[in-house]
């Protein structure tokens, strides 16, 4: 994501669950489930407004996050408010994670497909078009992939904090590495890891595990900066 | 189509947000020659090239020789910096085998060590361009749409990119089309030379159209002209 400097827009996708979110706590269904619809319409939304306008990214993704926030404090149950903002993993049930890891399996091998032609997408629209690549179809694949992450993840880390979540592992990856092939495997191995230790950390304190998973993500974060290759 | 023609453009015509920006364009190109696409900054120049790659709708009419190959060389890719990329691994987008990919880098004249595992952000930006000439000669082009080769070079690049491309069209029976607003690279390299303001200003050999009043009509303003004794040409 950080490819496309989207990966700020991952956090406004993240915050604009949060109606969703504050709807399933309100009436007890699953919280991804009700971020997912929502994520979709704000995909839709920043993308119309990028046509739209010709505002830069950061600036509609300010309007649409805050938004997403405001909304959802209009109906969220206040005792349910952590949940919604950070994330319980104490609240996920066995079916759950049995979904959420073949889910992601599933993005895992999809993501793995496309990502030659995303690359090229990324490096240059131009080029990927002049050599027959369907850009939209990509690109818009790639959202819907996004989309589910983010769902898959509001669940662990809450919709303020999704944006860690997408956006550090990539940002240590990229101080760490010289080609593609370190990028992505730091990324996911560094996402994993400090997923793990995130939650280790929890059963150890009584912290919550959302930000623990974050703080995690940071601390490598601070540590790539020092070991950055020049 | 004539036998040797490559590529026929009609009254091509291209609006950008409701802005004109190519008007009533038409002309042609034969095989093996070098047009130059001279014009102002914002005349429309790569636009043209992005439309004749079918990257941008317009009406008229541009015809192809039917099945041939066009290689297309950017002015940059501000993007690729924010990606950590190998050069194998920035040809293996094209699936170029290594054997292709060390012959083309070999012949745009990058002789580096061990370069396939070099990283794009490693090289010069003159090494980055001769990078991009040999990614747009994957798979063995006919044509080669250049645009603005020396944006942003320094005269000692410049003198070597030209040489590359002569060097290029001898070995590889190429047709160019070079889009530049630097007038000096005409009379080097131009078999034709289209002015383009948005419309076609001039079209001929390069002799001929480049006239003082030619050239105040694309540029604007008054313009000198004088050819230098071993024909490198300034202009002020």
């Amino acid at each position: 994501m950080l490819q496309k400097r989207m990966a700020l827009v991952a956090g406004p996708l993240g915050h604009l669950a949060l109606p969703g979110i504050a709807l399933a706590l309100l009436y007890g269904f699953n919280v991804s489930l009700g971020a997912f619809p929502f994520i979709i319409l704000g995909i839709i939304l920043i993308w119309l407004f990028e046509l739209r306008t010709k505002l830069p990214m950061e600036v509609l993704t300010a309007v649409v996050f805050a938004s997403g926030v405001a909304i959802s404090f209009l109906f969220l149950p206040i005792k349910q408010a952590e949940a919604a903002l950070i994330g319980d993993i104490s609240k996920v049930g066995s079916w759950e994670t049995i979904i959420s890891v073949i889910l992601s399996i599933l993005l895992f091998f999809i993501v793995r497909k496309i990502f030659p032609k995303m690359t090229l997408i990324n490096i240059s629209e131009d080029l990927a078009k002049a050599e027959g690549i369907n850009v939209k179809k990509y690109n818009f694949l790639y959202l819907g992939c996004v989309a589910i992450i983010v769902a898959l993840g509001v669940k662990l880390v809450g919709g303020l904090l999704t944006v860690a979540l997408v956006a550090i592992p990539a940002a240590t990856a990229r101080n760490l590495s010289r080609n593609i092939k370190e990028y992505s495997f730091f990324a996911l191995f560094l996402g994993m890891f400090s997923a793990v230790l995130g939650i280790f950390l929890f059963k150890i304190s009584q912290f919550s595990a959302g930000p623990m998973i974050i703080l995690a993500n940071t601390f490598f974060f601070l540590i790539s900066v020092f070991f950055k290759r020049s | 189509m004539n036998g040797d023609t490559i590529l026929k453009v009609d009254n091509l015509r291209v609006e950008i947000d409701k802005k004109k920006v190519i008007e009533n364009l038409s002309f042609e190109v034969k095989e093996k020659e070098t047009l130059v696409i001279l014009g102002p900054n914002g005349a429309g120049k790569t636009v043209l090239l992005r439309t004749l790659l079918g990257l941008v709708p317009y009406r008229g009419d541009i015809k192809w020789r039917s099945g041939i190959k066009i290689g297309y060389v950017p002015q940059r890719l501000p993007l690729i910096k924010d990606i950590p990329l190998s050069i194998e691994e920035f040809f293996n987008l094209k699936k170029t085998s290594t054997k292709e990919i060390l012959e083309l880098l070999d012949s745009v004249g990058i002789k580096v060590p061990n370069v396939l595992k070099r990283g794009i952000g490693d090289f010069s930006s003159g090494q980055f361009q001769r990078i991009l000439v040999a990614w747009g000669l994957v798979s063995n082009p006919r044509v080669l749409l250049f645009d603005e080769p020396m944006a942003g070079i320094d005269i000692g690049g410049e003198e070597t990119i030209y040489n590359l491309l002569e060097k290029l069209k001898k070995e590889r029976d190429l047709t160019i089309l070079l889009v530049t607003h630097d007038l000096s690279i005409v009379y080097r390299e131009a078999t034709n030379v289209l002015c383009l303001n948005k419309k076609m200003l001039c079209y001929g050999l390069p002799r001929e159209i480049l006239t003082p009043q030619n050239l105040s009509q694309l540029f604007g303003g008054k313009i000198k002209f004088y050819q230098h004794k071993d024909a490198k040409s300034i202009y002020t």
